[in-house]
């Protein structure tokens, strides 16, 4: 698996996120935002969590018009693979890849802790390495967490199965609790919580790898 | 020639930071805030000269990167 993991200026999950690829047997491009092409032979890109740009605006609004995002959705529209976390699924519902829009928490603090998540469907590349229903414990920090989309649009997601990931104890007033969610071909995955900070007992826990680790088996020519 | 793009949440979007606002003035004594919303101004030096041209440009603007549509609406003045 070759993945490219996108760094803007003030990306800072963005080492993280290549750790977790690698630690998953991954080649690893790092991709400056200003870049106008897309290493060859990728398999999977990786839009990273932090504050590109600063926020400015509103969080993901700038990187979404850079270059490499450009790029980036051209490659989803071939049918490549694209993991946004956190910061990085702000980005990816400003492009349109993904429906909805990411506001202010509801209780407005900035929140940091570990939360526990029910994997809604294990029917998708990055899923695929869970049980449905199970429940795993990622991190989440973020201010602008808070998931809304037009009533039909949510519908539509519910419907087709692509809700990724649900709260069982909603951080940030969240519609319908979701904490991630899957583009129609499943194969663009946004979500708040971070998986990648999931994949070493030092980290204080391991829930994430099995992501990492089911993108491998997906995405390694046999 | 100047423009001046005013972007707030859509009506039916709760905006909590708007809420937190009504009840800090509510603290502070200010009775009967029944409602308040937040948003952002931004203002725009064009070179265009023609106002109508301008308005067009702006609203592009405003749909591609100033406003969010799906949470956000916008509304545009040539000053």
């Amino acid at each position: 698996m070759h993945a490219g993991v996108i760094v803007f200026p003030g990306s800072n999950c963005d080492r993280d996120l290549a750790v977790a690829f690698e630690a998953a047997g991954a080649k690893v491009s790092m991709i400056w935002h200003k870049e106008t092409e897309l290493p060859a032979g990728l398999d999977i890109i990786g839009v990273p969590g932090g504050f590109s740009y600063g926020d400015y605006l509103r969080c993901g609004a700038i990187a979404a018009q850079s270059p490499v995002c450009r790029e980036m959705v051209r490659f989803a529209g071939r049918g490549g693979h694209v993991l946004g976390i956190c910061n990085g699924f702000q980005v990816l519902t400003e492009t349109g890849l993904l429906p909805g829009a990411l506001m202010r928490n509801a209780g407005l603090k900035f929140v940091c802790r570990t939360v526990e998540l029910r994997v809604e469907t294990a029917s998708s590349p990055f899923t695929r390495g869970y049980d449905e229903g199970q429940v795993v414990r990622f991190p989440v920090a973020h201010h602008d967490g808070n998931y809304t989309a037009q009533a039909a649009e949510l519908e539509r997601l519910e419907g087709e199965g692509r809700v990724a990931f649900r709260y069982l104890d909603n951080p940030n007033g969240s519609a319908n609790d979701i904490a991630g969610i899957f583009s129609e071909n499943r194969r663009v995955l946004g979500l708040m919580p971070h998986p990648e900070r999931a994949i070493d007992p030092l980290q204080g826990g391991t829930d994430g790898q099995a992501m990492f680790a089911a993108l491998a088996e997906v995405l390694e020519p046999a | 020639m100047k423009a001046r793009v005013e972007v707030m949440l859509r009506q039916g979007v709760l905006d909590p930071q708007g809420e937190a606002v009504r009840h800090a003035l509510a603290a502070l004594g200010f009775d009967g805030v029944e409602n308040v919303r937040q948003g952002k101004l931004i203002e725009l030096e064009l070179a265009e000269s023609d106002p109508a041209r301008a308005e067009a440009q702006v609203r592009e603007m405003c749909e591609k990167l100033l406003a969010n549509t799906v949470i956000e609406s916008y509304r545009v003045e040539i000053v």
